[in-house]
Formats: structure tokens, C-alpha cells, sequence
């Protein structure tokens, strides 16, 4: 055990490892670049779709039910669905990821919406507020918190996720999961594993410091 | 000002909110509407900048019917405060205040500039425009919701329970500001509360509602206190219907004369001659002297407490200027009573 831990000390730490076009700066930068743009197109179709439900009220049932579909869907089964219809490309990743993210994004955004109290949406609309005056600067801005906090979910849960470019040929830190199991190369899967969740929590701590120190001034 | 006629409004359940409504507001008064809850004084409050949209009937501001104008900017053009104050959370109280000035468009200076001046004009201080809401008490907040309300000095302003969130003291107060307020704007103000104390004390006119939507009567305080239309009213007016009467009366017109001497009891004054207290030969009672602008219905309390059924009478100063007895001030309820039932 000891040993194990020793020599995952070292795979992480030797420069040799770090460099080069399969080295982990390079599937670090891979990974966060399937991470990011996973979560950015997703988060471009679930918050318009969490607004437009919370500020409308209408198609509630369906930003309620989606997290449970969302916590239902196999994923690597999705990717194999979209692997098989596209071939081989980064389609199938990046579809699996989104379907990932958008559940937590869109429940979290409508959540967020509905939490409003609602004698602050009557006096803006009583001010003379029109709807999009509304949603754009009463509603959407105290929903912000619950926003970011979907976001920081869905992001992580992709960060996690995003191994599976690996199963399907691509690059990103589940590269070494991957092909460790392959080599039966223990210190590799393992190393691996460690540092998807080492960034997994280090992006989430930093966005809960940011969401922080954005609604400092806010009481909950 | 604010005209009904034959407003309706049906509710999707089928209830009925506002039955057959026909009332007009006068410019520059206050008009307070109450009723126990479910009655539609809320409903028809918030016909008035279409919060709520009538079944039937018409409701014109100024002249033009409301139906007619573009809703958001109808609202912008009229004042509005609501119980728990509504203040947007996000945005400082000078912010908050800035509302509708930057909804019509002055821009950000201007609007700053003039929800600076109306936070003193509610009187609150300076500083307290760079706070968030929540930093607030309830009552400072009641204050930043009138001020938001009058930021684009509306002619009208509709007020729905705005003080019914906060202490009874502090209501005191807010009532004191708002009727402080309104003696320097002169508004058209429209009022809903649940509290016939708070009617009498603020309105130039008040309109009882009963369940179901219907106006019962609207009319002056006195007159309403005086010739209820009916037991609903006689008994939503309460017990104290009376006394209410006599808190609308100043001490004013009552008879004073001189300090009686030689009696059991003897008023004590300081050498401004500003009243002290009662003295006998081993006793001492404390004196509340009351000025001219002082209801009937405080003279009564205070002759009553007094060991001699006087009150001691007193200059804005605070000098004594005669007494006044229990006869005297009888005497005059009596007679105010009798002008509002014979008029």
C-alpha cells in the first residue's frame, strides 16, 4: 500500500510526466476544455429554458421532472447511442455531457425563480415594470445565487463525467483511467482518478468563494 | 380624481370581489377603504394602476379611463406602497428609491439625486441610502417604500396596508409622517388597512366594505361615527364609537378660565409657570397639560385621571394659559355630537 502511494507521488510529480503531447498538462487543458464547453452550451439552453418557466409559470412539471430523468440517464450508454447514429467523432462526448448538465441547470435556474418572494414581483410590476423589466432586473438577479449554484453542480458533475472522452478515443485526463486499465498499470487509473478530483473540487471551491463574495451583500 | 362606475370584479373560483361599485375619490383627500379580510378593499385598490383588471364597469384617473392607457406606464404614473414594502432586495434603499425616475427615463444622476432628497423628506437620514434593505428596521423600510412611491411625484398614491407590518408604536409614527406628509403634497391617496383606528386617525373619507364586495357607506369619520347606515358598520365601528367621535374634536373651541384657589388641591407651577403637578397638604399627582390641538377625547382621559376633574391648559410653549372642566369639555362633546347628527 505503501509503495502504491509512493509511486503515485512520483507518477504525479515527475516533470517527464507533466511535458509532451500525451503528458498532463496537456489532458488537464482537454479535459477542462470538453468540461467547459459542455457546460457553457448547456448552460445556454437551460437557463433561457429555468427563466422562461419560473417567470411564465408555465411547463412547471417539466423543469420539476428533469432532475429525476436527468439522474436516470446512463450516460455512457448515451454516449454509446450517439457513437453508433454519428460515428466516430466528439459528438457523442460532448451530447452525453450536455444531457448531463442541463437538468441540474435548468431545476436549479427554476428553483431559484419560484424562491422570489413574491410581494417584491408585485411592487415592481406595481412600479410599472414590464415583463422583461421583471425577469432581467428583479427576478433573474435575486435568482442569481441558485443559478450559480446549479452551475457549480452541473459543472462538477461534467468535470466527473467528462472521463468517458477517453472511451471513445479522445483525450482528457480519462486517458490515464482508461488506458491504466488496459496496461493494468494501477498507479496511472490511479493517478488519474486523483486529479479529476482534485480539479472537480478545486472548481468548486473557487466558484463558492466567488459566489461568496458576489452576494456578500445579500441576507440568506 | 379616481371615479367608479358599476365596477364588477369575479374572481375565476366565482367569488365575487367588488360588487357593483360606484364611488369618487376626491382630489387632495385621503380616502381610506376598510372591511374585515375578503371583502375587495384590496381588489378595488388594485383596479385603480390594473394590478387587477375589473370584470365590468370603468375606473377613470384624472378623467381617462384606465382600461385605455398602456398598463406599465399607468403604474408609472401612479404612486404605490404595499404591506411588507416590497423593496427589491439586490438594490441599495437610493436605488430602490430611483425606481420609477429611472423607469421613465431621467437617467442615473437625476434619478439619484432626487431619491437623495426624498429620503429626507421622509426622514430618513443620508447614510442610510447606501444600506440594502434588509439592514433596516421595518419601520425604515415602510419609510424607503413611501419615499420610492412619491419618487416621481405622482398625484396619486395608493396605499395597500402599508403599515400593518409594524409595531404599534412605530405605526404611530409612520401614520404622524404620513399625515405631516400629505399636509405639505396634498395627494390623492387611497388607503387600505383593516384597522378602524387607524381610518379615523388618516382619513378624510372613509368607505366600509362588507364581504362579498359590497360599499356599505362612505363618508367623513364624524359623520360615519356619528349616523352608522347601519349595525354592520355601527358594529365593525366597534365599542368605543364614542370616544372615537370625541378623538376627532380639538380642545380649541372648549372654555378656559382661571385656576380655582383655596381648594383640597392646588396647581403647582415652575417659574416659566409651566405645570408641575397637583398638590394637596401630603400628596402629590402628576399633571398632563394639553394644548389646543389636542383631541376631546385626551381632555376627557386627563379630566378624569385629575384629582380635580380639571385640566390645566397650555401654550404651544408649554405655558399654562387657564383650566378647564369636566362640564366644560362635556358640554362641548355634547354639542359637536349633535352638529354632525343634525347636519
Amino acid at each position: 500500500m505503501y509503495e502504491l502511494f509512493k509511486n503515485l507521488g512520483g507518477w504525479l510529480t515527475s516533470g517527464e510526466q507533466w511535458a509532451g503531447p500525451d503528458g498532463i498538462a496537456t489532458r488537464l487543458a482537454e479535459h477542462l476544455q470538453y468540461s467547459l464547453l459542455a457546460t457553457l452550451v448547456a448552460a445556454a439552453i437551460g437557463l433561457p429554458l429555468g427563466l422562461l418557466i419560473g417567470h411564465t409559470g408555465k411547463g412547471a412539471f417539466v423543469a420539476i421532472n428533469l432532475s429525476s430523468f436527468g439522474r436516470a440517464l446512463p450516460t455512457v450508454g448515451l454516449v454509446v447511442l450517439v457513437f453508433l447514429a454519428s460515428g466516430l467523432s466528439m459528438w457523442p462526448v460532448y451530447v452525453a455531457l450536455v444531457a448531463l448538465a442541463v437538468p441540474a441547470l435548468v431545476t436549479n435556474t427554476y428553483a431559484g425563480m419560484t424562491a422570489v418572494d413574491p410581494d417584491v414581483k408585485d411592487a415592481a410590476r406595481g412600479q410599472g415594470m414590464r415583463g422583461h423589466q421583471v425577469l432581467l432586473q428583479v427576478e433573474l438577479p435575486l435568482a442569481l445565487p441558485l443559478i450559480m449554484t446549479g452551475l457549480r453542480l452541473a459543472l462538477i458533475q461534467v468535470v466527473a463525467t467528462a472521463t468517458i472522452a477517453a472511451y471513445v478515443s479522445f483525450g482528457g485526463l480519462g486517458r490515464y483511467v482508461f488506458d491504466g486499465l488496459a496496461q493494468r498499470d494501477l498507479v496511472q487509473v490511479m493517478g488519474g482518478a486523483v486529479l479529476v478530483a482534485v480539479i472537480a473540487v478545486a472548481l468548486d471551491v473557487t466558484l463558492a468563494a466567488l459566489q461568496r463574495f458576489l452576494f456578500r451583500h445579500r441576507t440568506a | 380624481m379616481i371615479q367608479f362606475d358599476a365596477v364588477h370584479k369575479l374572481f375565476p373560483n366565482g367569488t365575487t370581489a367588488v360588487h357593483d361599485l360606484s364611488l369618487a375619490l376626491p382630489e387632495g383627500g385621503v380616502t381610506v377603504l376598510v372591511g374585515s379580510s375578503g371583502c375587495g378593499k384590496t381588489t378595488t385598490l388594485r383596479m385603480i394602476n390594473r394590478m387587477v383588471e375589473p370584470t365590468s364597469g370603468t375606473i377613470r384617473v384624472g378623467g381617462k379611463d384606465v382600461q385605455e392607457q398602456d398598463a406599465a406606464e399607468l403604474r408609472r404614473s401612479i404612486g404605490y406602497v404595499i404591506q411588507q414594502s416590497g423593496l427589491f432586495p439586490h438594490r441599495t434603499v437610493l436605488d430602490n428609491i430611483a425606481t420609477v425616475p429611472l423607469l421613465l427615463g431621467w437617467g442615473r444622476r437625476k434619478a439619484r439625486a432626487r431619491a437623495a432628497e426624498l429620503l429626507e423628506t421622509v426622514g430618513l437620514a443620508p447614510e442610510a441610502g447606501r444600506r440594502y434593505p434588509h439592514q433596516l428596521s421595518g419601520g425604515q423600510q415602510q419609510r424607503v417604500g413611501v419615499a420610492r412611491a412619491l419618487a416621481a411625484d405622482p398625484p396619486v398614491l395608493l396605499m395597500d396596508e402599508p403599515f400593518g407590518a409594524v409595531d404599534p408604536v412605530v405605526r404611530t409614527q409612520l401614520q404622524d409622517e404620513l399625515l405631516r406628509l400629505q399636509k405639505e403634497l396634498s395627494k390623492t391617496i387611497v388607503f387600505v388597512t383593516h384597522d378602524i383606528d387607524e381610518a379615523v386617525r388618516l382619513g378624510d373619507r372613509i368607505a366600509i366594505f362588507r364581504t362579498g364586495g359590497h360599499l356599505i357607506q362612505c363618508a367623513e369619520p364624524a359623520e360615519l361615527l356619528a349616523r352608522p347606515a347601519d349595525d354592520f358598520v355601527a358594529d365593525f365601528l366597534g365599542a368605543e364609537r364614542g370616544l372615537k367621535l370625541l378623538s376627532l374634536r380639538t380642545l380649541a373651541d372648549v372654555p378656559q378660565g382661571a385656576v380655582p384657589e383655596g381648594g383640597t388641591w392646588t396647581l403647582v407651577l415652575d417659574e416659566a409657570r409651566k405645570p408641575l403637578h397637583w398638590a394637596s397638604k401630603d400628596a402629590e399627582l402628576p399633571v398632563r397639560p394639553l394644548q389646543d390641538t389636542d383631541s376631546l377625547l385626551s381632555a376627557l382621559n386627563e379630566s378624569v385621571a385629575s384629582p380635580t376633574g380639571l385640566i390645566a391648559r397650555v401654550d404651544a410653549a408649554g405655558v399654562l394659559t387657564g383650566v378647564s372642566s369636566r362640564d366644560d369639555i362635556h358640554e362641548h362633546a355634547n354639542r359637536a355630537h349633535t352638529e354632525v347628527v343634525a347636519a
